[in-house]
């Protein structure tokens, strides 16, 4: 378990991050999502003990990182945003390197190897150097040292950043296949990356937590409005206007003629439903509905929503 | 103990996974033949004095060029993020670049025996303490002055800027002693005292004294206990 209070971090004048405070359960996913500089990488850096934290705490099962750093370091395996690398190592060398320093030795070394070699798909490039890998074999190079001791934590940072489709899909799958045992945190700026993946978000926005919760919960707490497209032959300026009548809770956002069709742009908050009516408006000033379709807010539309403009509390 | 061997081990053989080992190797053997059997037929004695006296010359470029890359390198690559979340203490992880450092400079020292050989061979009456004392200076003065390079290396994420502070930090020990007539007769005790060439001319008189050991040894512990700090400094910034 993991548990984040009142987490602080300055680099000078600038504040990454400013009091965040949340937890993160055993067996769960985290998605911990936000824009470029959001402070999502700081917050990593802290729990990982790269970096020590202005002010607050961090509790790695229930040890404090700030007395018990060495312990909570042998509990995490962490895969850092850019996966930097020592690229004059061989693989092997590197696995065997990250395994020794985790006391990780002889029979134990070989099962750990055997186990991350088919969980990561490093079959056929032990002996290179990693300078020799491509990026996506270097990412689950990052990811194999990253299990090798088999971690009851794994944070990764921008996992799937610079994947090709395919490689995304793998490294979804391994992660999926990860959680399913362990507290795993993800870091993302791109929502469908993780949105497949994890239990829970939290949104991060210039170092404060604007959203937390399920991909459900954030989309029901979202109080944005519905847009609706309507497409309609034989319409008239009166009945357009009469429209407004019919159904009181909408606003017409965009009115665009083409030929003789009428294109119009709909808004109406969420919560009510004035599809009906607009349907019974159109028959009865006998319209030709040739399109009427809504857009439900997506959790992007969210995230776009409150990384913008600062949001609130989800 | 068990994290500095693994962590020695790793940076001795990235030494000789690069050219740097090989090319520190090479040159550091020809300046040293070419410095020794110059004089060497010349002088006609059956002493090494005339190596031991260049070698804390050619220290001055190649220890920095050997220790620049050992915690820059970490730095700009961005490795120190990988290895500062593993379990390695501070402690651990430069105690383990030094030694491999130091290592590579005693493989160079090594090398140098070949002339040690030539003169058992030529020579007569040879002082064998004096030859065994010069290389304990030797290897002090290289532990010393990579122990200096260590602590650059962690100041910067650039490899060429860890290269000259280190340099200047060393020429500022090696001079010492040579510019002591410069200096107000109070101080000239203190800097004497703190300058490579007076510990290392004790040694390599034949005698080995612990002032000249506490020396050494406090240097070195000084500046890798400064190098701890720093980084330990870093995740503060």
């Amino acid at each position: 378990m993991i548990r984040i209070e009142n987490l602080v971090k300055h680099y000078g004048d600038v504040k990454a991050v400013r009091s965040i405070n949340f937890e993160v359960k055993d067996g769960e996913i985290l998605g911990f999502l936000g824009a470029n500089g959001a402070g999502k990488s700081t917050t990593l850096k802290i729990i990982t003990g790269y970096l020590s934290p202005t002010a607050g705490n961090v509790y790695v099962n229930d040890l404090n990182i700030a007395e018990h750093s060495l312990e909570i370091r042998k509990q995490i395996g962490y895969l850092a945003e850019m996966n930097p690398q020592y690229l004059d190592m061989r693989v092997f060398d590197l696995l065997e390197f990250t395994a020794q320093i985790r006391g990780i030795e002889g029979k134990k070394f070989r099962n750990a190897l055997t186990r991350v070699i088919e969980q990561c798909g490093l079959t056929g490039i032990l002996h290179k150097t990693v300078a020799e890998c491509s990026k996506g074999f270097r990412q689950r190079i990052g990811l194999a040292t990253a299990i090798l001791h088999d971690p009851q934590i794994l944070i990764m940072d921008e996992p799937v950043s610079g994947l090709d489709p395919n490689q995304i899909v793998e490294i979804r799958q391994l992660i999926k296949e990860l959680g399913k045992e362990k507290l795993v945190i993800i870091s993302s700026h791109i929502l469908q990356e993780i949105e497949a993946t994890v239990d829970r978000i939290i949104i991060i926005h210039e170092g404060e937590i604007i959203a937390n919760g399920t991909s459900q919960e954030l989309m029901a707490s979202f109080h944005g409005q519905t847009e609706l497209t309507l497409e309609a032959q034989g319409t008239t300026e009166e009945s357009i206007a009469a429209l407004k009548d019919a159904a009181p809770e909408i606003s017409i956002e965009k009115q665009v003629v083409e030929g003789d069709r009428t294109i119009l742009s709909l808004e109406y908050d969420k919560g009510v439903d004035p599809r009906i009516a607009i349907f019974n408006h159109a028959v009865k000033s006998k319209w030709t509905l040739l399109e009427m379709s809504t857009h439900k807010a997506q959790l992007e539309d969210i995230f776009r929503k409150l990384t913008i403009q600062g949001g609130s509390d989800a | 103990m068990h994290n500095i061997k693994v962590l020695f081990l790793k940076e001795l053989k990235s030494y000789f996974n690069s050219p740097m080992a090989y090319i520190f190797l090479i040159l550091f053997a020809i300046f040293t033949g070419y410095f020794f059997t110059n004089t060497f037929f010349l002088i006609n004695q059956s002493d090494m004095r005339s190596l031991f006296s260049i070698v804390p010359l050619i220290y001055l470029f190649f220890i920095p060029a050997v220790t620049m890359s050992l915690i820059a390198k970490e730095n700009s690559s961005g490795t120190m993020e990988i290895i500062s979340t593993l379990p390695i203490k501070d402690s651990e992880f430069v105690i383990g670049k030094f030694l491999a450092a130091t290592t590579l400079i005693i493989i160079g020292l090594g090398f140098t025996l070949v002339h040690f050989f030539t003169l058992l061979a030529v020579g007569t009456n040879i002082d064998l303490g004096a030859v065994l004392c010069g290389y304990i200076g030797l290897i002090l003065v290289g532990a010393f002055y990579a122990s200096i390079g260590t602590f650059t290396s962690s100041l910067t994420d650039n490899q060429v800027v860890a290269f000259i502070i280190a340099i200047t930090i060393v020429l500022v020990f090696f001079l010492l002693d040579k510019l002591l007539f410069f200096m107000p007769s109070g101080l000239s005790g203190i800097f004497q005292f703190i300058s490579v060439d007076y510990h290392l001319s004790n040694i390599s008189r034949g005698v080995i004294d612990s002032r000249n050991l506490v020396y050494f040894g406090s240097m070195i512990a000084i500046f890798l206990l400064t190098t701890m700090r720093n980084l330990e400094m870093r995740k503060w910034r």
